[in-house]
């Protein structure tokens, strides 16, 4: 049987690479160890050796070719006994399409191709999680978020054991190896009859950056906690986002929320920050494509105003969602709201009140905070930060005044809203801000 | 003395060593395989193949005897040496295929008995005067039948068979004592029986098959009783005395003790590991009862040395042996490979009729603390068994009542060996009752059984 010659990864992550030269010709006899070939990323220039020999029957690739795929066949090694007849009808894979990696046989090590490990973290492609219908079921009875369980079946699927490992040890841990391909690893010695448990992650991470072990408390997480980080994280890494900022003067909203109190039915009371989600969710409504959300298929624009709005708890942070936000009226609004926080706070939300959502907001005025930018929450295309309101000099018609302003900032996801479309959608919040009473219309 | 290098030696080229050796080649690594016998082990030489092509004669015979059922005449008869030929042809075919995938993945192929010394990163392995050193060594040694030479029960070359001498018939036993009433013993309990021997099985256990749901053994001695076979359970073999011509055997149970005689005894009474004569206590490995102590992922504990198949832990079948393997060098190779799951592995007995059956039974799912549903349909309500002539037999599920998890199936009647590895794929993929229930099955087969069966569990069977 021909052998073929594949193209060998340099690195664990290198998909292709230029065949830059051949050091053999064709007809020439290969013995094991004899340079074939050199071939190059942009990372490193390396040499392929022959692990077989016989006679190199065909060059398939020629010199200097770049964009080769990791693993395709470069040339055809015939053995002694037999001779180029067989290569007539012989049919060798496209040199475009990367066969099976684990077929890999011409590597420079004497193991093994680099192979993927068969287990990927679950990758929120898409949202599907993958999830065996039982370890679903047994999630739903648990009360369980799957998105915060890792899956260990085939593919990163959820299935039962990992669902009864969640619930025996409470968060679930994402410690298993990612997508990165790993090398081989010999057992040896007596200890490694635990292989197979998770390798070992954070107990040193401190230490390795140079903090005393012993000098600082280390808190487990809990599953909110590292739901946020993780999901802070990708955002922070994925989205491109940029800020927008501009002041508002409130006095009017001010005015008009005493005016309302003042008439609300019993046990009603309008904050501002209702009326700022209101504002919000009718800016939208009004430019509709800034209630946007970048997909890989393409951009959704939302039908509804899903306002979701940061609520600070105990140990974490939540985003409890107003949703439609824009058929609500203000009492309404202020109704869910209290009722939203309060159920936040007592980690009573169901998984549909604070997973989704179209836009967010986040409010850190009752702190002081002047003004501050926000990370985005993922699908969101924007999210607005707003500072606290206080009473500053203005100059209105030539004049010193004093005037209660309000700086907002909106971060917006540069592949849905770009700067133009972000501006716009201030222009309309501020002005429901600015002249609340087209907020009743 | 020579001595060759590998990156892996397997030892003993059953379903365990040929199928790791070849997963071991696909990985890359240099492999060897070494052989005292035939390569393809017990499973294909002595076990699995050549009992089930003996037991297609048997089928086929039976069909032609009841060939007036079909509206068809046919002349029967059968030629005994005719029935051992084929089944030695198909084993020694088998086994020369096995020698073309070893060629295939290059895979160095050594002839004669391997034995081990300590040696680093794994112990070296031996064969004649020559070493064989590798990175890691799977011991594959595989089984043989349990004997009991004290009370004169092992091969005589007369009167006493085990497996091997009961596939190789040189004429038909007028009265055949079966000893086991597991799978082995039931398969050439069925098979004498087809060709009109008188057969009798004996059981130390209240049950035939015990292995299986208690509802499908019982369903099963039924069956063999209305073939005309004996059953006695409760009843073990105390002793045997070869006569002139017979050889006498006292079996005794709750009753007392009756001495009868036979032409010929099976010793069907369960196996015992290949664990001698290779130095393996020397390195220390760790031998429980003639089987290898091993770890999830087939390690022994001795550095670079694993062991996988019928040497280790039960079930002692094929396909568990294969599977093993392939976990233990994907294990090696660095990958990621799941530990087997022993209550995933399917078993088969292909007498007649035929068993089937995946995970929990019954009596194992409550023991374990389930609630359970079980649901039941016969062979009777279902339109392709009547109509292949089929109509005896049951299909079982057994369900989660909570969270509706297939804990295990279990199937007698025809062909049903064919079917489990549809409920088997259900639980390899965590299918609850509610996507079998979704599921189309064709029609006419026997398979709408197996929908059956689970909509019968929730009250909801069609044809019944
Ligand atoms: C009659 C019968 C019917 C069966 N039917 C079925 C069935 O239908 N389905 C099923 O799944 N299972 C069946 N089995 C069981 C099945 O055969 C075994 O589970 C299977 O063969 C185990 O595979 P293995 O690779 O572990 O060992 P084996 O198949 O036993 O192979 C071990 C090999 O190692 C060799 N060996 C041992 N020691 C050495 C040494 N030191 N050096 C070199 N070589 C050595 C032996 O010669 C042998 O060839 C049956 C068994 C019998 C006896």
């Amino acid at each position: 049987m021909p052998i073929e010659i594949l193209m060998p990864a340099l690195s664990p992550t290198m998909e292709e690479g230029t065949l830059s030269k051949w050091l053999i010709s064709e007809g020439d006899i290969v013995s094991s160890g004899d340079v074939l070939a050199e071939i190059e990323t942009d990372k490193a220039t390396m040499e392929i050796e022959a692990v077989e020999e016989g006679k190199l029957a065909k060059i398939l690739i020629p010199e200097g070719t770049e964009g080769v795929m990791v693993n395709a066949p470069i040339a055809i090694l015939l053995e002694d006994d037999e001779d180029d007849s067989v290569l007539t009808n012989y049919k060798s894979g496209s040199a475009l399409t990367p066969p099976n990696s684990q077929e890999a046989k011409q590597s420079k090590s004497e193991t093994v191709a680099p192979l993927t490990t068969p287990e990927k973290v679950q990758e929120n492609n898409g949202d599907r999680i993958k999830v065996s219908p039982l370890a679903k079921r047994l999630a739903a009875e648990a009360g369980l978020d799957l998105t915060t369980v890792s899956g260990t079946g085939p593919q990163g699927r959820i299935v039962k054991a990992d669902i009864v490992k969640a619930k025996l040890s409470g968060p679930a841990t994402t410690e298993e190896p990612s997508g990165l391909v790993r090398e081989p690893r010999e057992r040896q010695a007596l200890d490694t009859r635990e292989v197979g448990m998770p390798l070992g992650g954070g107990a040193d991470y401190l230490t390795k950056l140079g903090v005393e072990p012993g000098s600082y408390d280390l808190l487990p997480m809990n599953n909110i906690q590292k739901v946020v980080a993780k999901r802070l994280l990708d955002s922070h890494i994925n989205v491109p986002d940029f800020p927008l900022v501009v002041d508002c003067e409130i006095d009017k909203l001010l005015a008009m929320r005493k005016e309302l109190n003042g008439q609300t039915p019993e046990g009603i009371r309008i904050s501002v920050n209702d009326m700022l989600i209101r504002a919000c969710a009718l800016a939208l409504k009004h430019v509709p494509e800034a209630n946007a959300s970048y997909t890989p298929d393409g951009i959704a624009i939302h039908k509804n105003a899903d306002v979701a709005v940061a609520v600070a708890i105990e140990g974490g942070l939540i985003t409890p969602i107003v949703r439609q936000a824009q058929n609500k009226g203000l009492s309404t609004i202020s109704a869910e709201m209290d009722d939203l926080i309060i159920r936040a706070k007592d980690r009573k939300l169901k998984p549909l009140e604070f997973q989704g959502g179209t836009f967010s907001m986040s409010n850190l005025g009752m702190m002081g905070i002047r003004e501050f930018g926000s990370i985005i929450n993922e699908p969101h295309g924007m999210i607005l930060s707003v500072g606290a309101g206080t009473p500053r000099a203005v100059v209105k018609d030539g004049a010193l005044a004093v005037a209660t302003l309000m700086t907002v900032s909106l971060t917006c996801d540069h592949r849905v809203v770009d700067g133009a479309l972000g501006a716009k959608w201030l222009q309309h919040f501020k002005r429901y801000v600015e002249q609340p009473i087209t907020m009743m219309l | 003395m020579t001595s060759q290098k590998f990156d892996v030696v397997v030892i003993g080229s059953g379903p365990g060593g040929y199928v790791t050796a070849i997963r071991a080649a696909q990985l890359g690594y240099k492999t060897a395989i070494i052989e005292k016998e035939a390569l393809g082990g017990v499973c294909l030489n002595w076990g699995c193949i050549p009992t089930k092509a003996l037991l297609r004669s048997a089928e086929v015979y039976t069909q032609m005897q009841h060939a007036a059922n079909y509206g068809l005449t046919a002349q029967t008869g059968f030629d005994l040496s005719a029935i051992v030929k084929r089944s030695r042809d198909i084993a020694a075919q088998m086994s020369k295929g096995i020698s073309f995938l070893m060629k295939k993945h290059k895979i160095t192929v050594v002839e004669g008995f391997a034995t081990l010394t300590p040696g680093k990163p794994a112990p070296r392995v031996h064969v004649s005067n020559v070493t064989y050193e590798a990175k890691h060594v799977i011991l594959a040694s595989g089984a043989r039948a349990r004997t009991i030479p004290q009370a004169g029960l092992a091969p005589d070359g007369k009167y006493i068979w085990t497996a091997k001498e009961a596939m190789i018939p040189e004429d038909l036993p007028g009265k055949l004592l079966v000893i086991g009433s597991g799978a082995i013993g039931m398969e050439f309990a069925s098979f004498y029986d087809a060709f009109g021997t008188d057969v009798t099985v004996v059981e130390m256990v209240d049950r035939i098959l015990p292995a299986e749901d208690a509802e499908v053994s019982a369903f099963a001695q039924k069956a063999f009783k209305k073939r005309g076979m004996k059953i006695l359970t409760g009843t073990q073999v105390k002793s045997v005395k070869p006569g002139a011509t017979n050889i006498a055997a006292v079996l005794k149970s709750s009753t007392g003790e009756v001495s009868e005689t036979f032409d010929r005894i099976i010793l069907a009474i369960g196996i015992v590991g290949n664990v001698e004569n290779m130095g393996l206590e020397t390195l220390g490995v760790k031998i429980d009862r003639n089987h290898i102590d091993v770890d999830n992922y087939s390690f022994t504990g001795v550095p670079g040395l694993y062991a996988i198949g019928d040497v280790t832990t039960p079930p002692w079948l094929a396909h568990k042996a294969s599977h093993e393997g392939i976990i233990c060098i994907e294990k090696i190779a660095g990958l990621n490979p799941h530990p087997l799951d022993a209550n995933a592995i399917p078993g088969c007995t292909y007498c007649h009729p035929q068993i089937a059956s995946v995970g929990y039974t019954e009596a194992e799912a409550k023991s374990a603390g389930h609630d359970i549903r079980v649901g039941k349909f016969p062979f009777i309500g279902n339109g392709k068994a009547v109509a292949l002539g089929e109509a005896d037999g049951l299909i079982k599920t057994v369900f989660d009542k909570k969270t509706g998890e297939l804990l295990g199936a279990h199937m007698i009647g025809a062909e049903v060996t064919e079917l489990i590895q549809g409920y088997t794929i259900a639980r390899q993929l965590e299918t609850t009752e509610a996507e079998l229930i979704e599921t189309v099955f064709p029609h006419p087969t026997l398979s709408e059984m197996m929908h059956e069966a689970v909509l019968a569990a929730y009250d909801r069977a069609l044809h019944i």
